[in-house]
């Protein structure tokens, strides 16, 4: 049965009415788009070099594949719009790094390649069929995660499924673009969630949605009213309540056993937007071109949810959002909570990108960090019930074994314990470390 | 505008709460203020005194080790220099006191290395080496009595027995009056009132977690009422007795809860405050001090990280379900 919450959790300031109100905004075509090879968790595309001639100087259209890879948990990438490739190469990439990718300069036609069409009825489809479409289009989780979503929609022979979730708890401070897809494109979402049920062949769909939106919860209450196997899920505002774990506790009562995957309990995670790509890639036959995110923080003079291509540069949206204040001292691509600090705005937008957020010297808190007053706090607020502080001291102290002991490796990073610690340590920085040298050592 | 060149990159998350160690100590300060007050009020000017000197000693001996010209810092001198001046008597000359808080900060403190690396509660520390070496002076069995609305309170009436020397005696004073605190004791351990407040507002700020003052009182109860010897009329009210005489008040709610030297594990923060109940009253019932709330939170203390270490919690999703 459902519950009324998780255990632990932070409740940060969230910031959501700088946009919350504001309607999804087209971008118009941007001067030039950068795509990188990975845009997901899993064997990074190759060029395509030799089936589709991508090269230097070759011109593509909107939707062509420019990059692919045989492996399983892979996907591929397209071409956001028509024009020229004007170099293919490293470029910035969002995870920090200089990753391969075609730059294409747009030639303004946006013109589509020919094999974009509709899948068909999905009466018609079968299981296998949704799942080719999905994985020909390249979606992945659009939550921030990047899994490909094909593979979360094949369940291994034994592993039935039998709850979709789509995941519409956007518990990330600042970010409002969830909250506008299911206000604007809650139809889409519904036929997602559709499409996802019959690929799996479950039972029920569960639409999980903070009740800090109460006004999305009604549009998709509404929505599935006629539904017998679909329902809204009203979840507690706390942050990490979009975690998948806490998601499918708080939904279906299960726990996902420590170091397994939600399949284990019968349960498949889906992000909001996902479902909304993977309806368009049924009923037009689009692959993942373009995404909505929420441009926003203190430092953005007018921010925005914008739908806009991939490969888009940062640099180009904040200059659509009227730029950037003198005040602003980070730059992020994602929530403030799990979002990663970029050096730079010429990084292109990426499918996991949910947000840009530029914050001020206001927000940002940069206070040096006071010894462990063993408050355990962190211990309180960890949503896996571990102990951050002995971990991260662990880690710290280079005894790595300890840190695994801790169980160091169910970490997955949500922010709590260092959001909450008074003395300000990195204790997520710490444990990441910690985590790294134990898979490090498994390796080996 | 070229932001670019001067944008910080650090690890997620990027925002933090507002909460720091300065201002968590001056919420415990805050809890403190009624129990001090109820101890001006009880013990007069002798009870002003003792805490300004205090607390004043406690600041100052920490910057000086510190070589820190921010006397207040985060906060924590202050809170071990309040805590001592609380469990003192109103009888403790004032040089004394500055032993205690100068000990307290250098013996219960810094030696381990400052804020977070000692192993036992500082001002526990303070008030045990007072004990043991300057017994005359510390009061033993025999306790001064408040002096209500006397500021200037008379040092040379101070005959009142403590309540816990010889509790069979101790009928004279009523439970109303324990709870109160119109009581012979330590300034600011005499009321229970005061004190529960101030536990109120910890626990409301997410301060203290209510396992270790509730298996501290409640092993306290549980032993009263078993072994307490049910004097009182019956035996609950014995184990009542226990709990409001003496230090188990101020010991379980500010000194046992103590981040630094208690466990951080949710089980052993009850396994700690249940330890605690069991040797104050180990030592009380059958000891040979009439009271053994400083010795049980002190002792424990010294469990805390074999505690902790047993009492790792079980992860989300850590029991394999039965299929």
């Amino acid at each position: 049965m459902a519950q009324s919450s998780f255990k632990g959790g932070v409740h940060p300031e969230d910031y959501k009415e700088m946009t919350s109100s504001l309607a999804i905004v087209k971008m118009p075509l941007p001067g030039k788009v950068v795509v990188p090879m990975q845009q997901h968790i899993g064997a990074p595309c190759e060029l395509l070099a030799d089936v589709e001639k991508i090269e230097k100087g070759c011109s593509v259209k909107a939707g062509q594949k420019l990059g692919d890879n045989k492996g399983f948990v892979s996907a591929p990438v397209h071409a956001p719009t028509s024009g020229t490739v004007v170099d293919i190469g490293p470029y910035n990439h969002p995870l920090g790094m200089k990753i391969t990718a075609v730059t294409i300069e747009p030639d303004g036609k946006d013109e589509w390649a020919d094999n974009i069409k509709p899948a068909g009825n999905l009466e018609d489809l079968s299981p296998d069929d949704i799942r080719k479409v999905v994985r020909e289009a390249g979606i992945v989780g659009l939550g921030g995660a990047t899994f490909p979503a094909h593979v979360k929609l094949s369940p291994p022979e034994g592993k039935p499924i039998d709850v979709v979730i789509i995941n519409g708890a956007e518990c990330e401070p600042y970010l409002t673009a969830d909250h506008r897809v299911m206000l604007e494109k809650s139809e889409e979402i519904i036929f997602g969630l559709k499409t996802m049920i019959k690929a799996l062949g479950a039972a029920e769909g569960i639409i999980g949605i903070e009740n800090n939106k109460p006004d999305a919860q009604k549009v998709m209450e509404s929505l599935v009213a006629e539904e017998e196997n679909i329902r809204v899920c009203s979840l507690p505002t706390k942050y990490p309540q979009g975690a998948e774990k806490m998601l499918i506790n708080v939904t279906t009562g299960r726990i996902v056993p420590a170091g397994e995957l939600p399949m284990e309990v019968g349960v498949v995670n889906h992000n909001v937007g996902t479902a909304v790509a993977i309806t368009q890639a049924i009923r037009e036959g689009k692959p993942l071109v373009e995404r909505i995110l929420t441009v926003t923080g203190l430092g953005v003079n007018e921010p925005a949810n914008l739908q806009v291509r991939l490969g888009t540069l940062a640099s180009e949206v904040l200059e659509y959002c009227g730029g950037l204040k003198e005040t602003t001292v980070k730059l992020l691509m994602g929530g403030p909570m799990m979002g990663l600090a970029q050096p730079n705005t010429d990084i292109p937008i990426i499918k996991g990108t949910s947000g840009i957020l530029a914050l001020t010297d206001e927000d940002v808190s940069l206070s040096e960090s006071s010894p462990c007053i063993r408050c355990a706090k962190c211990v309180s607020v960890c949503p896996m019930s571990l102990m951050p502080t002995s971990i991260a001291k662990a880690a710290e102290h280079g005894d790595f074994k300890r840190a695994e002991k801790l169980y160091g490796l169910d970490c997955f990073e949500c922010g709590c314990c260092s959001y909450i610690c008074p003395s300000k340590i990195p204790l997520v920085q710490w444990i990441r470390i910690g985590k790294n040298e134990i898979m490090k050592s498994k390796k080996s | 505008m070229n932001i670019n060149g001067k944008l910080i990159v650090s690890s997620s998350p990027h925002i933090r709460s507002v909460e720091t160690i300065q201002s968590v100590m001056i919420d415990v300060m805050i809890a403190l203020f009624p129990a001090a007050l109820m101890a001006v009020f009880l013990f007069g000017y002798r009870a002003l005194l003792t805490i300004i000197i205090a607390v004043a000693a406690a600041m100052l001996t920490e910057a000086i080790w510190r070589r820190k010209r921010d006397i207040f810092s985060d906060g924590s001198a202050a809170v071990t220099g309040l805590l001592l001046a609380l469990i003192l008597p109103a009888t403790v000359p004032w040089w004394l006191v500055i032993v205690g808080s100068v000990s307290a900060i250098v013996v219960g403190k810094q030696v381990f290395g400052g804020i977070g690396y000692n192993i036992f509660n500082p001002a526990l520390v303070g008030r045990a080496i007072l004990v043991v070496s300057w017994g005359g002076h510390m009061a033993g069995d025999i306790w001064p009595s408040p002096q209500p609305f006397a500021f200037g309170y008379d040092i040379s009436v101070v005959t009142g027995a403590t309540v816990l020397a010889a509790p069979e005696k101790a009928v004279t004073f009523s439970l109303p009056e324990l709870f109160i605190g119109n009581i012979a004791g330590s300034l600011g351990e005499t009321s229970a009132l005061a004190l529960l407040i101030g536990g109120v507002w910890l626990v409301y700020k997410g301060h203290i977690d209510l396992r270790i003052p509730g298996g501290f009182i409640g092993t306290v109860f549980v032993i009263g009422v078993l072994f307490g010897g049910g004097f009182y009329g019956n035996i609950y009210m014995t184990g009542l007795f226990h709990v409001l005489a003496g230090g188990v008040m101020i010991g379980a709610i500010y000194m046992a809860t103590d981040f630094v030297t208690t466990p951080v594990t949710p089980g052993g923060r009850l396994i700690f405050g249940i330890g605690c109940g069991l040797i104050t009253m180990l030592i009380r019932l059958w000891g040979a001090l009439p009271e053994g709330v400083t010795f049980g939170i002190l002792l424990m203390n010294a469990f805390t990280p074999i505690i902790d270490n047993f009492t790792i919690p079980q992860r989300f999703g850590g029991v394999k379900k039965s299929a």
